[in-house]
């Protein structure tokens, strides 16, 4: 069992919050306390608007220990519309129907599982963007 | 300050790559480790750098440094692991040449084993991915193939390059295992085979991908010349260790291995040679977009034109740089934290004289470079055939 592994991410896990360097301006994810660009302190928490796009993807045939359940599956790097990439599963849509340049939206839906009685991961997850630069429904 | 130690290698060993069932990871490791000390004509070195990845995951078994020393006839001796996912081999050498150079030590055994068959499905495919980031990629259900998928695709989008563009790495990594009866895969393949192959992670295929296997392979490095045979030798030219983000989405550039640039730069740079002096290439293909990603980082291709020195044949045996020349990851298969030092082992045999059927004709300075994960770790190194009076 890792409960406290990933309890200590839930902030992250369900709202996608990270921290952005009050130095530079650089808005990081996952949060690193340390700003990449600039070397200075960054822990001010910010909390990510979870838009973005779709910028790679792959569909995973062989999964690990804990995935085998929802083999295939397609794990995308999206680009965060605040800047940065996230690695991250693309749930509501097929396997082939995913292309670079894709509006997604976060979700939260289950990661992994261990087991009859072992422990459900959540966390985040991108669908397609439901709604449109006008806010309506597509 | 006082003339740099130069530092020679004096032998090397190593098993064939593949499943070896029967045979535990330190009968593994002597099978090297012997035939590699008594070509060296040395009892005993002063201290033994072990290059490995995997065994406290799949083995259950660490400590590897105790148990080598012990179980080779070497009890006392210093020895020690050296971790860095795929790129532990190189990064084993690179401990011992630090310590020989320090002056502390005069004799070094380094020693790359793996054994990845004590387990089997999802168990290694989680331990191979331990190289990532756990929190951040592999959570996500992220695998080592994925992560390279995820730079593939990206690759083939920003470069306009096709799948079928990456059969020429493949293709040459086996038609050079052919000939290395050492190697995991020696069979001929063509570029339809490779167009037709399965998915792993797509866009990544069964033939992009380099097979995990057991292996191990040694080598016995000396400061200075006083043990040596007369004869040609080999000696190692330059040496370098970079590191970049864990995680590939926290990349500047996804599609350029800083760490593999930066430390080929400095390794060309104390050997004093341009990229196209160089004779061969051992680099980290265990997926071919890294084999182009590779070739780019150390200066042989252009940003984005990696691939092309597949497509036209660069890379054969007799071409402008040959690499993989006993089949790579691909095909000689990828003993993990024993690949740096098969890479080793290759280019001092292609120095040498002795790679036999593999013989690259007239080979002077040879290149090896390994990665941890998608190019977290790079370690390069340059060695030297020499004549010696």
């Amino acid at each position: 069992m890792e409960i406290a592994r990933h309890w200590r991410l839930q902030q992250q896990r369900y709202g996608l919050v990270g921290e952005q360097c009050n130095h530079c301006g650089m808005k990081l994810f996952p949060p690193r306390d340390v700003c990449p660009e600039c070397a200075q302190e960054a822990k001010e928490l910010y909390r990510f608007s979870g838009k973005g796009e779709v910028f790679s993807y792959a569909t995973v045939f062989d999964a690990p220990a804990g995935y085998e359940g929802t083999t295939p599956y397609t794990v995308g790097l999206v680009k965060l519309e605040e800047g940065p990439l996230v690695t991250a599963q693309l749930t509501d849509v097929d396997n082939d129907g995913v292309e670079i340049g894709m509006q997604v939206e976060m979700v939260t839906r289950k990661l992994r599982e261990d087991g009859d009685q072992g422990m459900l991961v959540y966390g985040y997850k991108f669908r397609p963007c439901l709604r449109n630069e006008a806010g309506l429904l597509t | 300050m006082s003339a740099v130690i130069e530092v020679f290698i004096a032998g090397t060993g190593h098993t064939a790559v593949g499943e070896h069932w029967g045979i535990s990871l330190r009968h593994l490791a002597w099978e090297a480790i012997g035939p590699a000390l008594q070509a060296a004509q040395l009892k005993k070195p002063d201290a033994i750098f072990v290059g490995n990845m995997l065994a406290a995951r799949i083995s259950e078994q660490q400590n590897l440094g105790a148990l080598l020393a012990d179980f080779c006839g070497l009890r006392g001796t210093e020895a020690v692991t050296v971790e860095a996912a795929g790129a532990s081999g190189g990064a084993a050498m690179r401990q011992a040449l630090l310590a020989l150079r320090s002056g502390e030590i005069r004799t070094a055994l380094v020693v790359g084993v793996e054994k990845t068959t004590d387990k089997v499905g999802a168990d290694v495919t989680s331990a191979v991915a331990a190289g990532a980031d756990s929190d951040w990629e592999l959570a996500q259900g992220a695998t080592a193939p994925a992560i390279a998928a995820l730079i593939m695709r990206r690759y083939m989008h920003e470069h306009g390059v096709h799948l079928e563009q990456f059969a020429g790495f493949a293709v040459n990594s086996h038609a050079n295992a052919c000939v290395n009866a050492d190697a995991m895969f020696r069979n001929v393949l063509d570029a339809t085979r490779y167009a037709q192959a399965g998915m792993v992670a797509s866009p990544v295929n069964v033939l992009d991908s380099a097979p995990d296997a057991d292996g191990a392979a040694a080598l016995v490095l000396t400061a200075g010349t006083g043990q040596l045979r007369p004869g040609l030798r080999v000696r190692v030219a330059a040496s370098s260790l970079a590191t970049d983000t864990l995680a590939v989405h926290d990349r500047r550039d996804v599609l350029v291995f800083a760490a593999a640039k930066l430390s080929a730069q400095r390794a060309l740079q104390q050997a004093g040679l341009a990229p196209d002096q160089i004779d061969l290439a051992e680099l980290y293909d265990r997926f071919s977009v890294f084999a182009a990603l590779s070739l780019e980082a150390c200066g042989f291709a252009q940003r984005g034109e990696g691939w092309r020195l597949a497509a036209n044949g660069a890379i054969g045996r007799s071409g402008r740089l040959p690499i993989s020349t006993f089949g790579g990851l691909k095909a000689r298969g990828n003993p993990g934290g024993a690949t740096g030092v098969y890479q080793l082992v290759e280019v001092t045999r292609q120095l040498a004289g002795t790679a036999e059927a593999n013989q690259v004709v007239g080979a002077k300075w040879g290149l090896a470079q390994c990665l941890g994960s998608s190019g977290a770790t790079a370690v390069t190194h340059i060695l030297q055939g020499v004549e010696s009076n």
